[in-house]
């Protein structure tokens, strides 16, 4: 997308388009000669698998979209009439609903790889703010999406969480009944969520494209940490990512295939096959798995004001990890004290994901507690200090260095069709 | 550039963030075994036990025998209280399920009275069933339902099977990965229409109210024990053939009726597993093709 350009329009067509709206040359140059660092892992992988789930969820959506009536008297039957009468409309239904689920496990891989290999620092901060705008986005269709099908897990979760927005000082109250669109949730909240939950995918399209853009200006990161520094370090992106991505795509539909075919309601809950019912609160309301430490760092505060600052926080504080985490070496590889930290707070969002699960009561209450601290503590506290206190691992001189040992010309491994290096020196 | 001091004064701070983490960690840990002791408290009071299935796993299918016997129950038992909204009687025919023939079929849907209209004077008739005609309710409404059932409206059985759960708890729900298993509405189902019992002594339970430890919301349930050893005849023991009877207890009675409540929450669940299976078997192959392609094109890249 900068630099000089691979492409060479071969046909007369192509030279026709070219010269009019290059878009085979910008197709070409972001997803063909494209140069990746050649030591990229799996861990890697998981941004096109985000982008494959994102077209399959768009296109079970839309196709769902034709058969789902959003009306509160309504809309459990026509759901169980997908499920039912719709050819096909189980595997659409099941496909959409777990597709979210395992959408959320690789954005949080994602992410997680951000956080370990440094994917957020300079010079790619612009690329990180989107992807946390990106997850606020997901969050956002998720869970409308969740309140479509009107079961009771999906009004009491669109209570709760509409009923945060009370919390805010002298204009809450205002602002729940504007989000209402009545005095309670209901057939005004269910339409409002339907049409939003139908517009901000293609937000999300949107907001992934300048992601992408973002990291292809600057390449992406590596498991070294080290920037490529000659056209040794790098392959083109095809055939060597994509066949890579192509593998991770593959073995990652395994999983989901065996929860549509076989555990299709493993990662939901009873509650929503009842239809929704105002005047019924269910014992326990829990969200999806994957809100859960969000809803343990939520209930974790005593008062209702202080919960949504901190869930809201929780959130923001990710904006910030760039210019919170002090040190300049980029991989956790060769950071001795951050890899133990990094382990140590993946393992505390697991905690804090069991903790949402559980009853507010007890020592659930405590646990949630010390966890929630440790979530802010490690953004907060640790990762500014350590850039202080932690000696980094000496690192090797270049990508090729790493993988081979030496970094001469004319070793052996050589990539045979290494292409163009971006125009960027770091 | 760091002087002693400064050296010093980073490693207390070394020691303090690695203190504190421990620390957080040793009453986050503290904090979740003094609790897993209060969670036992709850509802149900006891846990519904596992019963083998035929159309539990990957492999599973409906016994359409049992789906039929299940029907039996429900049209003779529980369609006094209970509605079936969802389901049509054709559904009854579909592959997968009880698959009644179609004349069966339209013989069962003829037997109910069905309320449709208006006419062209504006009013409303009653007709015989036909099979594109759902399930009557046996209450005219959600009003009268309550009314007749001490307050509370018995609830709509179409997709009961997949509506009630007892949570798993860690690690079974961890297992139950690897197994597949989906069947804890019918294990509920089944263990609460067998598991009436007495109440403990010291407990008082309230006139139309029936003690059930099973039951998932609380000690009582507003249901009797609707179910007795030989209440039922069932049809398929009616016939010459000794070889097909089936012992006529509470146990297989609520077995048999769990069965048909789980199909007909899930009336696709044949077709979906059988198309799960060959969906994997082609994931599995494109891996094998892909990993090979990758080794390929990898093969001249030291990564």
């Amino acid at each position: 997308m900068q630099g000089t350009s691979e492409y060479t329009p071969r046909t007369g067509i192509e030279r026709w388009i070219d010269k009019r709206m290059p878009l085979p040359r910008l197709m070409y140059d972001s997803f063909v000669a494209y140069p990746i660092p050649r030591n990229l892992n799996y861990a890697y992988a998981f941004g096109g698998i985000l982008s494959v789930m994102l077209v399959l969820q768009i296109l079970t959506g839309v196709v769902l979209a034709m058969h789902y009536t959003a009306d509160a008297d309504l809309a459990f039957g026509s759901i169980e009439h997908i499920m039912r009468d719709v050819n096909y409309g189980w595997l659409l239904r099941y496909l959409h609903f777990n597709g979210a689920s395992l959408f959320f496990l690789a954005v949080y891989v994602h992410m997680f790889r951000g956080l370990y290999y440094g994917s957020y620092k300079a010079p790619r901060e612009v690329s990180w703010l989107l992807g946390v705008i990106l997850l606020v986005l997901m969050i956002a269709a998720a869970f409308m999406g969740y309140v479509l099908p009107w079961g009771q897990m999906s009004f009491w979760a669109a209570t709760v969480i509409t009923n945060l927005f009370s919390a805010l000082p002298w204009v809450g109250d205002e602002i729940t009944l504007w989000l209402w669109g009545g005095f309670a949730v209901g057939d005004p909240t269910l339409n409002r969520f339907y049409s939003l939950h139908y517009l901000l995918p293609f937000m999300i399209v949107g907001v992934v494209i300048l992601h992408v853009w973002a990291f292809h200006v600057t390449g992406q990161t590596n498991p070294t940490g080290v920037e490529p520094k000659s056209r040794r370090d790098v392959v083109p992106f095809t055939p060597h990512a994509t066949v890579k991505d192509a593998l991770a795509l593959v073995v990652f539909f395994i999983l989901f295939a065996w929860f549509v075919f076989y555990m299709p309601n493993y990662l939901g809950h009873p509650d929503n096959y009842v239809e929704a019912n105002p005047l019924v609160t269910p014992p326990h309301i829990v969200p999806e798995w994957y809100f859960l430490p969000f809803y343990a760092i939520l209930r974790a505060i005593p008062s209702k004001l202080g919960g949504v600052i901190a869930l809201a926080g929780s959130i923001f504080v990710l904006f910030l990890v760039p210019w919170l985490d002090t040190s300049k070496v980029l991989s956790a590889a060769y950071r001795p004290l951050y890899r133990i930290f990094f382990w140590v707070f993946v393992a505390v969002c697991i905690g804090l994901g069991y903790i949402g699960a559980m009853p507010p009561e007890g020592g659930y209450v405590i646990a949630g507690q010390l966890l929630t601290a440790y979530y802010f503590i490690h953004f907060l506290v640790i990762l500014p200090l350590l850039g202080f206190i932690e000696k980094p691992k000496p690192r090797p001189a270049s990508i090729t260095e790493a993988v081979l040992g030496s970094d001469e010309p004319g070793d052996s491994g050589t990539p045979a069709a290494a292409a163009a290096m971006p125009e960027r020196r770091g | 550039m760091l002087d002693r001091n400064a050296n010093e004064t980073m490693t207390m701070f070394k020691l303090i963030t690695r203190l504190s983490a421990a620390a957080a960690f040793v009453i986050a840990g503290l904090g979740m075994t003094t609790v897993s002791a209060r969670a036992a408290e709850g509802f149900p009071i006891k846990k519904p036990e596992e019963v083998e299935w035929s159309f539990a796993g990957p492999f599973g299918t409906y016994d359409q025998q049992q789906l039929q016997r299940g029907f039996q129950i429900y049209r003779e038992v529980c369609a006094a209280c209970h509605s079936l909204d969802l389901v049509p009687f054709r559904a009854l025919g579909w592959e997968g399920g009880p698959n009644f023939s179609e004349e069966a079929v339209k013989q069962l849907a003829s037997e109910y009275m069905i309320t449709d209209g208006p006419d062209e004077f504006g009013d409303m008739f009653e007709r015989a069933g036909q099979p594109y005609d759902y399930f009557p309710s046996p209450f005219p409404n959600d009003k009268a339902a309550a009314f007749a059932n001490n307050g509370v409206a018995p609830p709509d059985l179409s997709v009961m099977a997949k509506a009630r759960g007892v949570t798993r708890g860690f690690p079974t729900f961890v297992f139950d990965l690897f197994t597949a298993y989906q069947e804890n509405g019918p294990d509920y189902v089944h263990a609460l229409l067998t598991g009436y019992e007495d109440p403990p002594e010291d407990m008082e339970v309230r006139p139309g109210q029936y003690y059930n430890p099973y039951y998932l919301y609380a000690a009582t349930l507003a249901m009797p024990p609707p179910l007795f050893d030989d209440m039922i005849t069932y049809a398929q023991n009616e016939d010459d053939n000794p070889d097909n009877d089936v012992p006529q207890t509470v146990d297989q009675y609520s077995r048999d009726v769990s069965a048909f409540l789980m199909w007909a929450a899930e009336p696709h669940m044949e077709t979906r597993k059988s198309m799960g299976f060959s969906v994997l078997a082609f994931l599995i192959i494109l891996t094998g093709l892909t990993y090979y392609t990758k080794r390929k094109v990898w093969a001249n890249v030291e990564h």
